[in-house]
Order: C-alpha cells, then sequence, then structure tokens
C-alpha cells in the first residue's frame, strides 16, 4: 500500500466526512500540522468532534476551522489563547469537554494501545471526578477515565519514510506519539520525507504500523511567546 | 528613601521559594511568579527543570539567534536545551508527573484551603481557560509548593479554610509561600504552621489577613 501522498488535500482525499471524531497534534502552535488543518476546512466536513490539547489561535491552527464553525466539540486541556473560541462557546455554539492534560495524553494512548478505561489520582475530589467510577487501591482513592480514539488523526513530525516511521523534533512531538496510536487513519505531514533505511531504527519515535498516509510539507510554524536573552 | 511596603516582592518570593530546591531535585515550575523560581537556583544545587509538553533539563531561553520554533517550554516560551537535556511524548511526561517521579512542583494559586486544597484553574461564570497540567501535578508530584499572594484585590484572605472556587486537588498542598510568610505542614499532618515572616511583616498583619486556621506559634 502507497502511503506517500503529494499534498494535503490528497492526504485527506475519503476521509472527511461530517460528524468524524479527530485528532490533532500540537502543543499551542507547537507541532501542529499547518497543512493538514487548512486542508481539513477546505473539505468542508462538518460537525466535528476535534481532540485537541489546544485549539489553536485566531486564524491559525485549529482557529481556522472555528472561524468556518466545521467544530461541534473541542476536547481539550486549554484553550486560553483564542477570542472566537470563547465567543462560540459562550454563545452555546461550541461543546467543550475539558480534561487535565496528563489525563488527556493517557486517555489517548489507552485508546491507541486497546486499554478500555484506567484509573487514576488526578481530578479525585474536583469537579472532573463528578459522574466517574471511583476505586480504591492501597488506601487511596482514584477514578475511571476511558480510552480516545479517532476516526482520523493528523499530525506532524520532523522526518519519515515511505513506511510511516517518524521521528520528532524537539517539544513539537507532545502528543502526536499517542495520537498516531489512537487514529483508525493516521496521517502525518513531515519536514522532510526521507529515504527508507535512512532513519537509525533505534531511534525511530513512531513506527509506521500507527501510520497510513504521509506528506511532505512546509510549516510557518509560529511561535506564540518569542522569548529571548541578551545575548 | 525608606521602603515602607512590609513582605517580600513577587522576585523575593520566588527566591524564597528556590531555597526549598534541593540538589538533584526534578522540578515542575508553572507559569507566573513560579517560573521566576529559575532564577534563583543556590549555587551548588543542581536541579534538573522539567517542563510537562515534554522536556527535561530546560535551558535558559535562547538568543535571536538560537531561537527554534519547535522547542518551547509549557508556557509557549522559546526555550534551549542543556548538555543533559531530553525529549519525550505528553503520556511519558504525564508519567513522570503521575507516577511519582517529580520531587516538587511549585504552582501559582487563586485560593489555599487550611487542609491543603488548591483552586488554581476556574472562576465559575467566567471564560474558563482550562486545568491544562494543574491536576495532574497537584495529584502526582511528591511534595508541592503554593507560591501566590496572601490576599486579592479587594485585600481578603486567599489562604481560607475552605475553597469557595472549584478545586484544581484536595489535600495536596505542602508548603505555602506568600508575599507575607512561609508555611508548611509535615507529612500526616493535617494543620499548616507558620515558619517564617516576610521582612517587616508582623504577627498581627499575618494573623489579620489569614482565614485559615494554622499553629502560629
Amino acid at each position: 500500500m502507497k502511503k506517500v501522498f503529494k499534498t494535503a488535500d490528497e492526504a485527506l482525499s475519503g476521509l472527511c466526512v461530517d460528524g468524524m471524531t479527530v485528532m490533532s497534534g500540537g502543543f499551542g502552535l507547537c507541532g501542529i500540522p499547518e497543512n493538514l488543518i487548512a486542508a481539513l476546512r477546505d473539505s468542508g466536513a462538518q460537525d466535528l468532534t476535534v481532540i485537541s490539547n489546544n485549539a489553536g489561535v485566531d486564524g491559525f491552527g485549529l482557529g481556522q476551522l472555528l472561524e468556518t464553525k466545521q467544530i461541534k466539540k473541542m476536547v481539550s486541556s486549554y484553550v486560553g489563547e483564542n477570542k472566537e473560541f470563547e465567543r462560540q462557546y459562550l454563545g452555546g455554539e461550541l461543546e467543550l469537554e475539558f480534561n487535565p492534560q496528563g489525563t488527556l495524553a493517557e486517555r489517548i494512548r489507552a485508546g491507541g494501545a486497546g486499554i478500555p478505561g484506567f484509573y487514576t489520582k488526578t481530578g479525585v475530589g474536583t469537579l472532573i471526578a463528578e459522574g466517574k467510577e471511583h476505586k480504591d487501591f492501597d488506601g487511596a482513592t482514584y477514578i475511571m477515565e476511558t480510552g480516545l480514539k479517532a476516526d482520523v488523526s493528523i499530525i506532524k513530525a520532523w522526518k519519515g519514510d515511505a513506511e510511516g516511521n517518524l521521528i520528532y523534533k524537539a517539544t513539537a512531538r507532545n502528543f502526536s506519539p499517542m495520537m498516531a496510536m489512537a487514529g483508525k487513519i493516521t496521517v502525518a505531514e513531515v519536514d522532510e520525507i526521507v529515504p527508507v533505511g535512512s532513519i537509525d531504527p533505534n531511534f525511530i519515535h513512531t513506527p509506521g504500523v500507527f501510520v497510513q498516509r504521509i506528506i511532505e510539507a512546509q510549516c510557518e510554524k509560529r511561535i506564540e511567546q518569542r522569548t529571548v536573552r541578551e545575548a | 528613601m525608606a521602603d515602607l511596603k512590609t513582605g517580600w516582592t513577587r522576585d523575593q518570593m520566588a527566591a524564597r521559594a528556590a531555597q526549598e530546591l534541593e540538589d538533584g531535585f526534578y522540578v515542575n515550575l508553572g507559569i507566573g511568579i513560579p517560573t521566576l523560581v529559575a532564577n534563583h537556583i543556590p549555587d551548588g544545587v543542581n536541579v534538573t527543570l522539567q517542563s510537562e509538553n515534554g522536556m527535561l533539563g530546560m535551558g535558559p531561553f535562547p538568543t535571536e539567534e538560537e531561537i527554534d520554533a519547535d522547542l518551547i517550554n509549557a508556557g509557549k516560551q522559546t526555550i534551549t536545551t542543556l548538555p543533559k537535556s531530553s525529549f519525550f511524548d505528553s503520556a511519558t511526561s504525564f508519567a513522570m508527573i503521575r507516577g511519582g517521579h517529580i520531587d516538587l512542583s511549585i504552582l501559582g494559586a487563586m485560593e489555599i484551603s487550611e487542609e491543603g486544597d488548591i483552586a488554581n484553574w476556574m472562576i465559575p461564570g467566567k471564560m474558563v481557560k482550562g486545568m491544562g497540567g494543574a491536576m495532574d501535578l497537584v495529584a502526582g508530584v511528591k511534595k508541592c509548593i503554593a507560591l501566590f499572594d496572601h490576599t486579592n484585590k479587594r485585600g481578603e484572605s486567599k489562604f481560607i479554610k475552605t475553597c469557595s472556587l472549584p478545586l484544581t486537588g484536595q489535600k495536596c498542598i505542602h508548603m505555602v509561600i506568600t508575599d507575607l510568610g512561609v508555611f508548611d505542614r509535615a507529612e500526616g499532618q493535617t494543620r499548616f504552621r507558620l515558619r517564617e515572616l516576610a521582612p517587616h511583616v508582623t504577627l498581627e498583619e499575618i494573623k489579620a489577613k489569614t482565614e485559615a486556621e494554622v499553629i502560629w506559634e
């Protein structure tokens, strides 16, 4: 099966349907699949449930899908950087499910690993625990969280090959390895497609089994908080 | 001119919190005043800073030439690596936090209760940005220090009997450092004890501004 596609639009062709659940990698704007998000917007798919740690900023990243009102529900841990998000949420146009960041990461990992639920201490005694099963282990109370899966995961990596093997760069890795596992179909955009065999197998972060489609694409890589010290 | 302001500045609060760092500690610093703690790490104390977006061994901010859009901290600021640095995914990052492998977390707070509950993520009726990693940190890190202004803008105590805001975590704060002083509670102890007064702060003043029941002597 050929995994390499030429453009983001081609890579998403046939995958985008109304009402589907999409996982989108990235922390803030770091490591977001910019080109695949734009292609998802252009697909016109509606009523999306989007699982992503954050919701982009106004007009960039997932903010683009908010502007076109294609998102019905966000599952995130932090959404503070986006005025359009706030407007839609306060206006009742957008559903929002908050997850603690570690719970979100583990739910995605679990979903991809075939683990339907797990117990964690995070959130015990808070709003997050309401309605969830509580269970004691060794004298401490835990709550049950469920695994998450997606119809399509879109992620960003640094280098990839035609087998779908990926490596990520620095903190752009964040949620993408787990999302690759949890997507029925995972589409990766990479800075560079390299020949099979050129990535040392010892250093592959995401094995190709988790990646169905891959494109090479230029990213703008916008920086949210450009912070420097004096040289 | 004499400085009539009593208590610590934000930077002095951070410096006081930095005295709690021990050699070899793995530490997560929250956004805001806690971030300033990194500027006051005592000489001879070697700590490794964890950033929950996927990095151990956070270095200083970059020079203009060193900026890398793929390398940020949890506050989304550009940063640099150190020779000891490592990168990892978010599940591994929170395995460190939730698995009890991080020694110390220093966080900001809106309210702390006398039993060590913390509220720092949500004000009902306002747009809520989300808890990010705060609930995981307070539930999993070995020791949690809350670093915050003792009173709010209306002069009301933020160190109180019971939190009025939705909780981030229960009975998880081990030490409180404010602009007025330091309180801690030993393992297994429910009550906090006053440990230290900030410069020029009197016992009467801090008592008047503390709603929580604490051990004063």
